[in-house]
């Protein structure tokens, strides 16, 4: 490790690697911009939240054996997710604790994980990037990055920065959006219901563009938004960040 | 009434109810705000608020480890001052050993302040059946009680009845006061009960509370109220009866104080409730008032299997009612959809210890996980983590559905499995990124129904990262 540059291994995330590419994109070049050399591991599908809020628990542990040595040899782990980097953080040593071959190894890819805007802030030192983007935007603190991860103030930081974008807070910003990963197919009339709240609350705060730092749950009130048709636009906070709001449509709507 | 079967197994479809019900919906809006504002002004008045959570915690934590010691010690004190202590394993000795005291009593109507233990033992329901009349003294236990409904929060039992179907649950059962009598105010309707109850407090034979605390060093027990409806209850009939859960118990006075000072806080934002009232064995020779015979039935039903497992934490609960006040959950179905006594994230974890995890399997379940109740919870109980605990325990025993469980296997099998993922993903990915391309969502895909019946689903934009960074020639690990 002679680079001064460090060396990040960017953990997709499941749902960005199947659904929305471009936030990758943006995330990787936003850590590349702010002087890391940014690796994306093969070996790494899921952080093996759907099994282990399922209570499988045998299941998700495997995934943390199968996953972590590909992330070991980084200097940093860096997610476009607050939840799956406070599974990484927070729970992926909890799993497998018992494990003498595994416990100290997931503690230490642990301590290096970080959420995407927390880790450009906090580690990068960083204070602006150079973007613009024209509009108004709500921005949406997801439950495990804000209560988890202590969350809110980096992407509000960064985004202050962005010429042309101005940001504000919801009326009832603690309040879930009611996605809770499988919650929102197991109990889909409650999860409808708060995630309908939800988009009122976006809707009256009179912002035309909602960011979020979590793609589940920006699927989920995107889907809503859509849904009572709204002409609000959901994006990734990565994706203003990194200034790559061309590479794909906002969520939920087409090219046409 | 509250001791009718649990329902707690048709979770999803007393959810829908309660979502459909526009009256509950608009008590939840105001009842949520309201409690959230307070309790947040309330921590933040106080500097060593969160300091406090974490003696409050370790308080209980040392309780727990000690708990057969300090039950002795209370037992022993409340001996010692004319009182007696029925031990109760489970819901039916309770109530057994209730009885036997109202009869030994002679007793017709006995009083009740409120007591959440009350209704997990399905107390009323059985005194009435052996030919006692119960009447509840707290407002909102009584409404409740005239309405023949359970409680939908463990602090404000009947927050989800507005004020005008009050007035005419009053106007209903209340015969002997003037119809022409304005019942408008809050105050009018708290007025008329006093009123009401006055008489029944006077006539009582038996007082029966419960406890927020019990003191091992003096052997007294501890309610808090606001309406000084509990006062009446234990000083007034010759009996007063304490139905208390066995991990209500504390050390001292002083420990008692110290949780006394997060608890109102979290409950109602209180400093204190109005009323603290300490409660230690029958009156003495020269006490001018108070009851002849003092009694503490100590419940058990399932707790103390609890002490040294994964659930253990859930027995520092106070009772405060701040987990369901944040629980996002909660607050768009209400109290009565969880289908027993406790609702809420609490309910969440201790239903299925106290009911089976077999009927209660859903409210582990039903959670988003978005952890608030244990940023608020003065007792720093992991709420969610006992809950995935819970979800583990389900899961071992295949209670979640076959189709469920099958899904979740093979994803799993794949998600092992980074290159047949890969695969298997790469045709359907493709599929729904062109299909999706135009709209870009979809109003309804099968065996999506569960996402499509609330939402659109948005579509994927169709090769996944991991073949567009190939594409790029993004960099990847060094082959090993
Ligand atoms: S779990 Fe915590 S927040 Fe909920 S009622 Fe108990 S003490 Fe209060």
């Amino acid at each position: 490790m002679t680079d001064a540059r460090p060396n990040v291994a960017l953990f997709v995330t499941c749902l960005v690697d199947l659904f929305r590419p471009a936030v990758g994109f943006a995330a990787a070049k936003l850590l590349e911009d702010a002087g890391c050399t940014v690796t994306v591991p093969r070996s790494q599908t899921c952080c093996g939240q759907p099994a282990y809020n399922s209570g499988d628990r045998a299941d998700a542990a495997a995934i943390v054996r199968r996953t972590l040595p590909a992330l070991e040899p980084f200097d940093h782990v860096v997610a476009p997710s607050g939840s799956c980097a406070a599974m990484l953080r927070l729970h992926w040593p909890a799993l497998v604790a018992d494990e003498p071959d595994y416990a100290d190894r997931a503690a230490a890819v642990a301590a290096r994980t970080w959420e995407l805007t927390a880790f450009l802030t906090d580690v990068c030192g960083l204070d602006s990037v150079d973007a613009a983007y024209d509009g108004v935007a709500a921005y949406h603190d997801s439950c495990s990055g804000l209560r988890e991860l202590g969350v809110r103030e980096q992407p509000r930081r960064l985004l202050r920065g962005i010429a042309g974008l101005t940001v504000k807070d919801l009326g009832a910003p603690e309040e879930c959006c009611g996605f809770g990963g499988l919650f929102a197919v197991k109990y889909p009339d409650i999860s409808g219901r708060m995630v309908s709240d939800k988009a009122d609350d976006i809707e009256a705060s009179g912002a035309d563009t909602l960011l979020a730092g979590d793609l589940g749950c920006l699927m989920n009130m995107a889907g809503r938004l859509k849904r009572r048709g709204s002409a609000i636009r959901v994006r990734h906070v990565a994706e203003v960040l990194a200034g790559a709001t061309g590479a794909a449509p906002p969520i939920g709507e087409g090219e046409s | 009434m509250s001791a009718d079967a649990p329902t707690s197994h048709r979770f999803p479809e007393n959810a829908r109810a309660a979502l459909a019900d526009e009256t509950l919906q608009r008590s939840l809006a105001s009842a949520k705000v309201g409690f959230r504002v307070r309790r947040s002004e309330a921590a933040a008045r106080l500097p060593e608020f969160e300091i406090l959570r974490d003696e409050a915690r370790d308080i209980k934590n040392h309780v727990l480890a000690h708990l057969d010691l300090y039950l002795e010690a209370f037992e022993t004190r409340v001996t010692e001052r004319g009182g007696h202590v029925h031990w109760a394993r489970d819901a039916a000795e309770a109530r057994g050993a209730v009885l036997a005291i109202c009869r030994a009593a002679g007793a017709r109507t006995v009083t009740k302040g409120k007591s959440m233990i009350s209704e997990e033992i399905g107390l009323n329901a059985f005194l009435e059946e052996n030919g006692i009349e119960p009447v509840e003294t707290d407002l909102g236990e009584y409404i409740i009680q005239l309405r023949h409904e359970a409680p939908s929060h463990i602090i404000a039992p009947a927050f989800h009845v507005p004020k005008a179907e009050v007035a005419a649950t009053f106007r209903k059962h209340h015969t002997a006061l003037d119809p022409a009598r304005l019942l408008e105010q809050p105050r009018q309707l708290l007025e008329e009960a006093r009123g009401v109850l006055r008489d029944r407090f006077l006539a009582a034979d038996v007082g029966i509370t419960g406890a927020n605390f019990l003191i091992a060093e003096t052997g007294a027990t501890v309610i808090v109220t606001n309406e000084g409806n509990g006062d009446l209850t234990q000083t007034l009939p010759r009996v007063h009866i304490v139905v208390a859960s066995l991990e209500k118990v504390v050390p001292t006075l002083e420990d008692a104080s110290t949780i006394l000072r997060v608890l109102a806080r979290s409950a109602t934002g209180q400093e204190f409730t109005s009323y603290t009232t300490f409660s230690t064995g029958p009156r003495r020779g020269e006490d001018l008032d108070g009851p002849h015979e003092f009694h503490v039935v100590l419940l058990d039903n399932g707790r103390s299997d609890l002490v040294g497992t994964e659930l253990q934490d859930v027995l520092r609960c106070i009772r405060c009612g701040a987990c369901m006040n944040h629980c996002p959950v909660f607050g768009v179905i209400g109290g009565h959809a969880y289908g027993w006594v406790y609702p809420g994230p609490i309910g969440a974890v201790l239903s299925p210890s106290l009911i089976g995890v077999e009927e209660a399997h859903h409210l582990p379940s039903a959670s988003t996980f978005c952890g608030r109740c244990e940023s608020v919870c003065p007792m720093r109980i992991p709420l969610p983590a006992l809950m995935r605990h819970l979800r583990e325990r389900e899961f071992e025993k295949k209670i979640p559905p076959a189709t469920q469980r099958w899904g979740l296997r093979i994803w799993a099998f794949l998600a092992k499995r980074p290159r047949l993922y890969r695969l298997a993903t790469a045709v359907p990915l493709r599929l729904l990124g062109r299909l999706g391309r135009r709209s870009g969502r979809f109003r309804s895909l099968p065996m999506a129904g569960g996402w499509t019946s609330q939402r659109d689903l948005p579509a994927p934009q169709g090769p996944s990262f991991q073949s567009l960074w190939d594409r790029a020639g993004g960099r990847r690990e060094k082959p090993v």
